[in-house]
């Protein structure tokens, strides 16, 4: 068997074996690259950076374990600058499993990054509701017919901040992150469009290329997946140089992306010089 | 706790890794038991965070005292009443004399989902799509003249004519129509380029997060020998 066959004729257990050493190596030596945010991601940091202090921010965490560690570091940052600027954040879910999603973001950023911000003043977890878009839908007119508690079953109006709310145009921006649906797509065709709010948020990777038409009339900005998430680090840590020194997961995570990529890209030209070798060798044959 | 909850996390992790290998009995293990542990998420969730605060809350608040007292004193609310048969009739399916009765639950859900959809499609992905389509070609900021700008307003006029052009089977493909067409496929390829591009992205994210995983509960046995 000649090297080309051979290489047309790779062990998929090869291939995977590569790529795990691809992600494993640059993870052991911490191997990360510098990140630059893009227009479509600066917008979004723009945005939460131009409203006055104490405004109004709807954070729907809308994903599960599965997409974590895509939209985590992205609901991380987004979650931190909020924080910093003393934005009042209303947390909520469409997925049952957002509510947890949303539960860790607020136990590792508010409250221990943050413990002078008080529950109920500067932010509050509205929990999850089923419904989807229909749930959209309804809070676009009228928010408490849906929430009367928030997620450990307080009633709504004992929460102070939520006495100055009645619906989704209450809100100065929505931001959300989401692994598929319903999620960022139905945030702009049920709350943006209709309410003229303005809407961006985080996808799932795969969700990305589905979105970017909505940009830049219908949606303020768009984390497309990991490389969203860094870039929206990047646009933090330029704005608040105290993030220095802060390990930011998705920038470090963007290490083993890049060189995992390059191998999967290495395979893809080999794959296709051992096809045209391979079909020049059968047309010589013929 | 924690280190218990990460050892679990570690090795149902492994067990679904060894299927790259070959399928076997530890990955059935994990997969038969993830499909058993959602199944019961999800009922438990439809059952607390929708049937009790939505249905019995609303119907007969005292209900719920025990479990949401801060809606055990609100006022009963009895059209929720009409969902709720409609939810019931939708469980008639299992009895095959009255399974036609869910046809009438099922007819409202499609007829909801019919019509609230239908409008907003309407605003969002045609007319707002159009709308955002209709672009000047040649773009004049406060800047002045922007060759990037404009550039990339020629490919997305080119690229939306292009790949409609393609769609549009009631003239056949040839001559400047035919050429137009197959920019038309050239564009549709790039997409699914990016697409493609997006998804590699996306599973190796997830791939990471996994090894960051293992590397923690590899942590977490290394703290036991120092």
């Amino acid at each position: 068997m000649s090297v080309v066959e051979k290489l047309g004729n790779v062990d998929r257990r090869i291939i995977f074996l590569l790529i795990a050493l691809a992600v494993i190596i640059p993870l052991v030596f911490n191997i990360s690259f510098m990140e630059h945010p893009s227009p479509i991601v600066q917008t979004i940091f723009d945005k939460i950076e131009s409203l006055p202090n104490g405004s109004k921010i709807l954070l729907p965490f809308d994903y599960g374990p599965s997409t974590a560690p895509e939209l985590e570091p992205m609901a991380t940052a987004v979650t931190r600058h909020c924080c910093k600027k003393n934005h009042k954040m209303y947390i909520m879910a469409l997925w049952p499993t957002g509510q947890a999603q949303a539960l860790r973001v607020i136990e590792d950023v508010i409250e221990e990054e943050f413990p002078e911000k008080v529950y109920g003043t500067d932010y509050v977890h509205l929990g999850y509701k089923a419904g989807g878009y229909g749930l959209i839908n309804t809070i676009l007119a009228d928010l408490k017919k849906m929430y009367t508690t928030d997620a450990e079953g307080t009633h709504i109006d004992e929460i102070g901040m939520m006495s100055d709310v009645q619906n989704l145009r209450d809100f100065a921006f929505i931001c959300n992150f989401s692994a598929g649906f319903p999620g960022l797509k139905e945030w702009v065709q049920f709350a943006g469009d209709p309410g003229d709010i303005p809407v961006a948020g985080g996808t799932t990777a795969v969700s990305a290329p589905l979105l970017y038409p909505y940009y830049p009339r219908q949606m303020l900005g768009l984390m497309g997946g990991l490389k969203g998430a860094a870039e929206y680090e990047a646009a933090l840590v330029h704005g608040y140089p105290e993030y220095e020194k802060v390990y930011q997961r998705a920038i470090a995570i963007m290490g083993p992306q890049a060189i995992a990529h390059l191998v999967i890209i290495i395979f893809i030209i080999i794959g296709n010089i051992t096809f045209f070798i391979e079909k020049k060798r059968a047309k010589k044959s013929d | 706790m924690y280190g218990l909850q990460v050892w679990i996390g570690a090795l149902l992790t492994l067990m679904i890794f060894s299927f790259l290998y070959k399928d076997n009995p530890f990955y059935k293990f994990a997969e038969h038991l993830f499909v058993g542990v959602s199944a019961a998420y999800w009922m438990v969730v439809g059952v607390w965070g929708t049937m009790v605060p939505n249905m019995l809350a609303k119907i007969h608040p005292p209900l719920v005292r025990n479990v949401l007292p801060a809606l055990a004193t609100a006022e009963p609310e009895f059209h929720y009443i009409i969902p709720c048969i409609l939810g019931i009739l939708l469980l008639t399916r299992l009895i095959t004399p009255i399974a036609w009765l869910s046809r009438w639950a099922l007819a409202f859900i499609i007829g909801y989902t019919a019509g609230v959809r239908f409008s907003r499609y309407l605003q969002s992905d045609f007319i707002g799509q159009i709308k955002s389509s209709l672009i000047p070609i040649i773009s004049v900021g406060d800047g002045g003249f922007s060759i990037g700008m404009t550039f990339s307003h020629i490919v997305l006029t080119v690229g939306v004519v292009c790949g409609l052009i393609y769609f549009f089977f009631s003239k056949e493909h040839k001559g400047a129509f035919g050429a137009a067409s197959r920019v038309g496929i050239y564009i549709l390829m790039v997409t699914f380029g990016a697409s493609f591009g997006y998804t590699v992205m996306a599973r190796i994210s997830l791939l990471i997060g996994r090894m960051s995983f293992l590397g923690e509960w590899l942590g977490v046995i290394a703290g036991w020998f120092s």
